[in-house]
């Protein structure tokens, strides 16, 4: 009994130790900025690799001073990929004074929206929650920043043509995983198959997603498609290489969305020569030969440290980057508009909204954030696995823009 | 806690039936609910309003899913499918009809009890591993219903954006407010659940739940009496899914899969099956408990790792200390943190005598 009494003491205790513990952040020239990340959850292989980037990236700025002149600190909190988390962790950094928030998960997105427009607090949703967000009047506060499902259905549909030489009669297989970010981008592929005059079929596969056999012998053997788009995550993508390879579809006529193809998917496929000619997406440049790259590793070495095992992992590690990167550009164009400092939410939107030209030598798309566009543009880029590694097949693109201009305004007009 | 009951003389009906014979009592629960009103609310940081919603939340959903696996004796691993019923047929009467929320959260929760009265049909038949099996069946045939239903997810995105409640005017929107409006709620639960489980229904709950046989023996209707606890329970459930739907501004069924039903099952085993108070302890446990680890390691962690190291770590560090903290405290107390809690309460009674 004495036991027990004591152990509760102590649970108190800590409990009241650690309510007193941070307070909030009063540091000067400072600017505070919320990370979300899921190194545990559902998506953990995307987040262990993506945010060291992320963080590497800001260190690398503070190294150098900061941004104009003020210090970035970047707060992360792991929300499991749960949305209640998710919650607790954005009203965290608002109390810590975050000025912008890097959200990270489609269900998460959608849940801080009406949160993040009423504190007018920029957030950012790249590669992930709703493609209509696009559409800076109607969600002011949340920016895509990279492509969305939309832009990249529409890309793959392009890059699919120019790899047939035309798309009139042929037969599209849609991969997805079936859920609501794998269905976005339907409306996108069914608008395309009636303009292009293509077949397409669809092909839903249930989570966990490691089931797929059943869809991949239909896509070959019955369909007999001429080209396949996937939309897969986690542990799917790998699950699909192997199982399209298996049914005799070449991997070179196979396009994956943007979270289809990290080193970590090709390893699990049994890999690179496993998965020669597999194409994907990406957002972010892919390899270890940018600048950038090159200063972050540079910094480490001063420091008497290897550069982080992370930067292996160049899919998602460049993906923290370009994240941080576009980040600390709105907050850069915010700071110029308001020397003074103690800029808010708003102004970062502002700086967002200025954002173009900045490529950050060809590991960031051409973007050209408006405060209607809050995409960007939609760009992407195909790289191909050959000979081992990642090859670049075409440069930054982006496909069908009155289409997607016509979607996003429909969407837009429903809100 | 230090009181006596000595000389407290019962000389009605109404006394003798009254939630809380003691003054003593009666008085603890008036501070409790000033400091719950009117102190926490005025004195903390948003931040921590924010958390504590979560627990109200959580809190609905566990006291109902205590009625049917604490109180009836009937497993259900469907929950987390109920909210999301309560959810959508809330968001949908928000959007479509433009129903205000007193509207929309009895509907939801409405909608949810009927769901979950037919979910709770094999209860009949089966007990046990049998029971949680065919619900979790439910949670999947409803999941995927809502996944590929437009009509009642709205779009292939399924998830639907809801107004914030407004009540004559005023909106609600920030933790604060939003912390006013879960706490009425959260009330009305503790309250209504308390007097179910003392009523003639809730003593036809426990019947079951000992021994079904002997319940209809002594003419308990175990056909009307397991279905009821599965509709109750899931009105529960509809509620917190329109709460949820409330507090985030969006009904997403991605937040109620089947995590979630486990979730709550772990709340209601760790704060003690059959017990109000166990249900309100198991709910801020699993929420807090995360929340509190995870400051815990930000304020120590960088002690023993490095900065980079230490936002690996937490996460999974958090996880580990989850599950050991769950394990530890059932090996102490095995009937849950309500028991631990008694235990305590019992020791103090008695004080400075051992017994």
């Amino acid at each position: 009994m004495r036991k027990a009494i004591t152990a509760l003491l102590g649970i108190l205790a800590l409990a009241a130790a650690t309510l007193a513990g941070p307070g909030p952040a009063a540091a000067q020239k400072e600017v505070v900025i919320g990370l979300q990340c899921d190194r545990t959850g559902a998506t953990q292989t995307v987040g262990v690799n993506l945010c060291p980037g992320y963080h590497d990236y800001v260190k690398l700025v503070n190294s150098k001073g900061g941004v104009e002149g003020y210090k970035i600190k970047a707060i992360e909190i792991d929300h499991e990929y749960k949305v209640p988390q998710a919650m607790e962790s954005y009203e965290r950094h608002k109390k810590d004074g975050a000025v912008l928030i890097g959200i990270y998960g489609t269900p998460q997105t959608q849940a801080l929206t009406q949160k993040l427009t009423e504190d007018r607090i920029p957030g950012t949703s790249p590669g992930f929650g709703t493609a209509a967000a696009a559409d800076g009047i109607k969600y002011p506060y949340i920016f895509p920043i990279a492509a969305t499902y939309w832009s990249q259905g529409a890309a793959a549909v392009k890059f699919a043509g120019d790899q047939m030489g035309g798309l009139k009669g042929k037969k599209i297989a849609y991969l997805f995983f079936d859920n609501p970010a794998g269905r976005e981008p339907l409306p996108i592929l069914e608008d395309l198959a009636a303009k292009e005059g293509f077949q397409l079929k669809v092909f839903a596969v249930p989570t966990p997603g490691i089931e797929m056999g059943a869809q991949a012998l239909d896509i070959a053997q019955r369909y007999r498609a001429d080209f396949v788009i996937t939309h897969l995550f986690g542990r799917s993508p790998s699950v699909s290489i192997k199982e399209l390879k298996r049914v005799g579809h070449p991997l070179r006529k196979v396009v994956a969305f943007v979270w289809g193809a990290s080193e970590a998917d090709i390893e699990a496929a049994g890999g690179m020569a496993q998965a020669e000619g597999y194409n994907a997406m990406q957002f972010a440049g892919v390899g270890a030969d940018y600048p950038v790259l090159n200063e972050i590793r540079e910094m480490y070495k001063k420091e008497g440290k290897e550069p982080p095992k992370e930067m292996a992992s160049t899919v998602f590690y460049n993906r923290g980057v370009l994240i941080a990167a576009v980040h600390l550009e709105a907050v850069r164009n915010a700071l110029k508009a308001k020397p003074a400092g103690n800029i808010t939410g708003a102004d970062v939107k502002a700086g967002f909204e200025k954002i173009k030209g900045f490529t950050l030598g060809g590991l960031v798309p051409p973007l050209e954030i408006s405060a209607s566009d809050h995409e960007g543009g939609g760009w992407v880029q195909i790289f191909t696995v050959k000979n081992g590694k990642f090859v670049k097949l075409t440069e930054w693109y982006k496909a069908y823009p009155d289409v997607l201009a016509k979607h996003i305004k429909e969407a837009g007009a429903k809100k | 806690m230090f009181h006596r009951e000595c000389g407290v003389l019962k000389t009605s009906y109404e006394a003798d039936m009254a939630l809380y014979p003691l003054p003593v009592a009666r008085w603890a629960v008036a501070v409790i609910a000033v400091f719950f009103f009117l102190v926490l609310p005025l004195l903390v940081h948003e931040y921590y309003l924010s958390i504590v919603n979560l627990v109200s939340i959580a809190v609905v959903g566990a006291l109902g899913l205590n009625i049917l696996v604490g109180y009836t004796g009937q497993i259900s691993i469907g929950h987390g499918a109920f909210m999301s019923v309560g959810a959508y047929t809330a968001a949908n009467f928000a959007v479509r009809l433009g129903a205000p929320f007193w509207i929309a959260l009895p509907a939801g929760g409405l909608m949810a009890a009927l769901v979950g009265a037919i979910v709770g049909i094999p209860s009949l038949r089966i007990k046990g591993l049998y029971l949680a099996i065919a619900t979790l069946a439910g949670q999947l045939i409803i999941e995927w219903t809502i996944n590929h239903v437009t009509f009642i997810s709205g779009g292939v995105q399924a998830s639907i954006e809801v107004p914030r409640p407004d009540l004559f005017g005023y909106t609600i929107a920030t933790q604060r407010q939003m912390y006013f409006f879960l706490l009425v709620f959260v009330v009305l639960a503790i309250v209504g659940t308390l007097n179910l489980v003392r009523s003639r229904i809730g003593r036809a709950f426990i019947a079951i739940r000992d021994q079904d046989i002997a319940a209809e023996i002594i003419g308990i209707n175990i056909f009307r009496y397991k279905l009821l606890a599965f509709a109750i329970s899931s009105f529960y459930a509809g509620v917190t899914g329109v709460l949820y739907t409330y507090f985030l501004g969006i009904a997403n069924y991605e937040q109620f899969q089947i995590n979630v039903s486990i979730d709550y099952l772990a709340m209601i085993i760790i704060g003690g099956l059959g017990s109000v108070l166990g249900s309100i302890f198991g709910a801020i446990f699993v929420t807090l408990l995360p929340i509190v680890i995870r400051v815990g390691m930000e304020a120590f962690g960088s002690l023993f790792f490095s900065p980079a190291a230490v936002l690996n770590i937490i996460p999974n560090l958090r996880l580990i200390l989850f599950g050991a903290l769950i394990i530890f405290f059932l090996v102490v107390e095995p009937e849950g943190l309500n028991r631990l809690w008694r235990n305590v309460r019992s020791y103090f009674r008695v004080w400075p005598f051992a017994y």
